[in-house]
C-alpha cells in the first residue's frame, strides 16, 4: 500500500467531462425545444431570428385555450381532493390504532407509482365505461384525483412518521381536545409537507397524458392530449411554444414544492 | 395527591409474549411532595408516569388523582401536566405562546393567561424570552420553558420524564435546586422519573425503587440510603460492599451491606482488630478520598474510602473494621 495508489473512484479519470456529458444528454434535448419556441421561422429546425410569434399564436389559438383551462380545473380539483385524501390517510396510517397491516396499506396506496401507467390508463378506462360513466372532465377529475393521491400522500406521511408522537401527546397534556390539537399542532407543524404534497399532485396532474388520453373524450381534452393531437400533424413552432410553457410551469412548481419542504424542518 | 393500587401494565407485541412493564405496583404519592421513580432503564418508571398521565391505560389496577379514579379519563382531562424528556415545545410557536398553550385549551380569560405566562417565565427566570421561537433557545432555556409550560395551568401534578438527562453535568446540578425550589415555591406535587441516583437523593422527598417492574423500597432518601431493604437497592444507591455471611464467618443464608466510606482499613502489623483480613488489591486516588480495594483471605472482594492518604501500600495485609450499627444484614 505505502505510496502505490489504491482505486478511489473519486479520482477516476475524465469524471468531470463523462458528468458534464449527462447533463448536456439530459437538457440539450429540453434546452433546443425551449430555443426554437422563440424562432421565427415556420421550419422546427432553421434559425430565423428571434420572435414570440409563437406564444402569440398558442395564445390566440382558442382549441389550446380550451385544453388548457381543462388541464388546469381538473389539477386543481385534483390537487384539493387528493391532498385532502392524502392528508387524512397519512394521519390515519401514522397515528391511528390499527396495530397490523400499516406498512402493506401504505404499500397498496404506493402501488400505482410502480404499476406500469398504461395499465392504469386501461383499467380506469374500463372501470369508467363498465359502470357507464360519460361524464368527460368529471371522469377526469376523478382519474387524476385517484392517481395523484400516493404523490400527496408520501410526503405527509414522511413529515408525521419525522415528527414522532410527542408533540402531540404533550398538546393533550396540555389540555387540548383532538379538534384543536390538530389545528393548532398537528396541520400547522403538517403544512409544509401538505404544501409540498399537494404542488406535487398539481404537475403531476397538469403533465398526465397516458390516463387523461385514455379517458378524455370530445370536449373534455387536456393539454398534453391536445399537444399529442397536434404533433400527429407535424412538430410546429406552437407545440415548442406551449411546451416551453408547460415546462416553465412545472418548473417553478416543482421548485417551490423543494424549498416549501425545506422550510420549517425541525431543529 | 395520587394513589396507586396494583397497577400492571403488559404491552402487546408482534410475536413474543407480551411484556410486563410493571407487575402489581402499589404506591402512595402525598400532598406537596417531590417524589421520585428510580430506577435502571427498562424498570417500568417511566411506564408509570404515563400512566399517571394518561398516554396509556393501565392492564388492571386504579389510579387516583385527587380523590378521584382517573381510568376513564384522556390526558386532556386530567390535571397533571408534564415535562417531557426531548421538551416537546412546539416549534412553530412563541415561548409566550408555548406557556399559554394549556391556559388557552382551558379556555382561560385573556387577562389570567397573560398574567399566568408573566408569572411562570418570571418563575423559570425567562422573563426576556417570550417572544423568541424555541429553536432560538439553549437546551437549559428550553427546559426551563417546558418547566414553564407545564406549571402556567397550575396542575395538581406535575411529571417530569428524565427532565436534565439532556443537559450537562453544570447546568444539571444548577436545574436540580430550581426544580427543588419551585416545587417548594409552588406547593404542588412533583414526581420525578430518572436513573440517576445522585439526582434522587438530592432532590426528593420520598423516593420509590424501581427494578422490572417492581417497586422495590419506598422513602426517604436517608432512609434509603442508610436502611437498604433490598439486595439491589444497597447497591444501586451510593456504592456498597455486599459482602456473603460466609466470608466474615457469619451466617452464609446472609449478606452483609457496608458502605466503603464505614470501613477502616488497617495494616495487620498495627495489630488492630478487625471482621476480616486480606490484602490490598488496589488503591485509587480520588483527590478528597482513597479508595482501596481488599481482596479477603475467604475470595471476597470490598472497597473502602477513607479521607486523605494513608502509608499504605498493594499488598499490604490489613485488617478492615466496621462500626456494627453502620452494617445491614440481608437475606440472600
Amino acid at each position: 500500500m505505502n505510496g502505490a495508489k489504491t482505486f478511489d473512484w473519486r479520482h477516476t479519470p475524465g469524471l468531470s467531462v463523462y458528468t458534464a456529458l449527462i447533463f448536456v444528454f439530459f437538457y440539450a434535448p429540453l434546452l433546443i425545444l425551449v430555443i426554437y419556441a422563440f424562432n421565427s421561422s415556420r421550419l422546427v429546425t432553421v434559425w430565423a431570428g428571434f420572435s414570440f410569434k409563437w406564444f402569440v399564436a398558442v395564445a390566440n389559438n382558442g382549441a389550446i385555450r380550451d385544453a388548457a383551462t381543462n388541464s388546469i380545473i381538473i389539477a386543481i380539483v385534483a390537487t384539493i381532493a387528493s391532498t385532502a385524501i392524502a392528508t387524512a390517510g397519512a394521519i390515519a396510517l401514522e397515528r391511528g390504532r390499527l396495530r397490523f397491516g400499516r406498512g402493506a396499506a401504505t404499500a397498496l396506496i404506493a402501488m400505482p407509482l410502480v404499476v406500469p401507467e398504461i395499465v392504469v390508463a386501461i383499467t380506469t378506462l374500463i372501470f369508467f365505461s363498465g359502470l357507464g360513466m360519460h361524464h368527460g372532465l368529471i371522469n377526469l377529475m376523478i382519474a387524476h384525483t385517484v392517481f395523484c393521491i400516493p404523490f400527496a400522500l408520501l410526503p405527509i406521511q414522511a413529515r408525521l412518521r419525522d415528527m414522532g408522537g410527542t408533540l402531540e401527546e404533550a398538546g393533550r397534556d396540555l389540555y387540548a381536545d383532538e379538534w384543536r390539537l390538530f389545528r393548532r399542532v398537528t396541520l400547522p407543524l403538517l403544512l409544509p409537507a401538505i404544501s409540498a404534497g399537494a404542488i406535487m399532485a398539481f404537475v403531476v396532474s397538469l403533465d398526465d397524458f397516458l390516463i387523461s388520453m385514455m379517458v378524455s373524450s370530445a370536449g373534455s381534452t387536456t393539454l398534453p392530449v391536445y399537444i399529442y393531437g397536434m404533433m400527429r400533424l407535424g412538430v410546429t413552432p406552437e407545440v415548442n411554444a406551449i411546451s416551453t410553457i408547460l415546462l416553465a410551469v412545472s418548473i417553478v412548481f416543482v421548485a417551490a414544492a423543494l424549498l416549501v419542504g425545506r422550510r420549517n424542518r425541525f431543529a | 395527591m395520587i394513589d396507586i393500587q396494583s397497577v400492571s401494565k403488559s404491552f402487546v407485541t408482534r410475536d413474543a409474549d407480551p411484556v410486563h412493564a410493571l407487575n402489581a405496583v402499589s404506591l402512595e404519592i402525598y400532598d406537596n411532595e417531590f417524589f421520585t421513580l428510580l430506577g435502571p432503564s427498562g424498570c417500568g418508571k417511566t411506564t408509570l408516569l404515563r400512566l399517571i398521565a394518561g398516554f396509556e391505560a393501565p392492564s388492571s389496577g386504579a389510579i387516583r388523582i385527587a380523590g378521584s379514579d382517573v381510568a376513564a379519563l384522556p390526558p386532556q382531562k386530567r390535571p397533571v401536566n408534564t415535562v417531557f424528556q426531548s421538551y416537546a415545545l412546539f416549534p412553530h410557536m412563541s415561548v409566550a405562546e408555548n406557556v399559554a398553550f394549556g391556559l388557552e385549551m382551558q379556555n382561560a380569560p385573556k387577562a389570567l393567561i397573560d398574567e399566568r405566562v408573566r408569572e411562570a417565565l418570571e418563575m423559570v427566570r425567562l422573563e426576556g424570552f417570550a417572544t423568541r421561537r424555541p429553536a432560538q433557545l439553549s437546551g437549559g432555556q428550553q427546559q426551563r420553558v417546558a418547566v414553564a409550560r407545564a406549571l402556567a395551568p397550575k396542575p395538581s401534578v406535575l411529571l417530569l420524564d428524565e427532565p436534565l438527562s439532556a443537559l450537562d453535568l453544570k447546568l444539571r446540578k444548577g436545574m436540580q435546586s430550581e426544580l427543588k425550589r419551585l416545587q417548594r415555591e409552588t406547593g404542588i406535587t412533583f414526581v420525578l422519573v430518572t436513573h440517576d441516583q445522585e439526582e434522587a437523593l438530592a432532590m426528593s422527598d420520598r423516593i420509590a425503587v424501581m427494578r422490572s417492574g417492581d417497586v422495590l423500597q419506598v422513602g426517604t432518601p436517608r432512609d434509603i440510603y442508610d436502611n437498604p431493604q433490598d439486595r439491589f437497592v444497597a447497591d444501586f444507591i451510593g456504592e456498597s460492599n455486599l459482602l456473603p455471611g460466609a466470608a466474615l464467618g457469619r451466617d452464609p443464608a446472609k449478606t452483609i451491606v457496608v458502605r466503603p466510606e464505614h470501613i477502616v482499613v488497617s495494616p495487620v502489623s498495627d495489630g488492630a482488630k478487625g471482621h476480616a483480613t486480606g490484602a490490598v488489591s488496589a488503591i485509587t486516588f480520588l483527590g478528597s478520598d482513597t479508595l482501596y480495594e481488599v481482596v479477603l483471605e475467604e475470595g471476597a472482594k470490598l472497597h473502602s474510602r477513607s479521607r486523605g492518604g494513608s502509608a499504605l501500600a498493594t499488598g499490604d495485609r490489613v485488617v478492615v473494621d466496621w462500626a456494627r450499627h453502620l452494617e445491614r444484614e440481608l437475606a440472600n
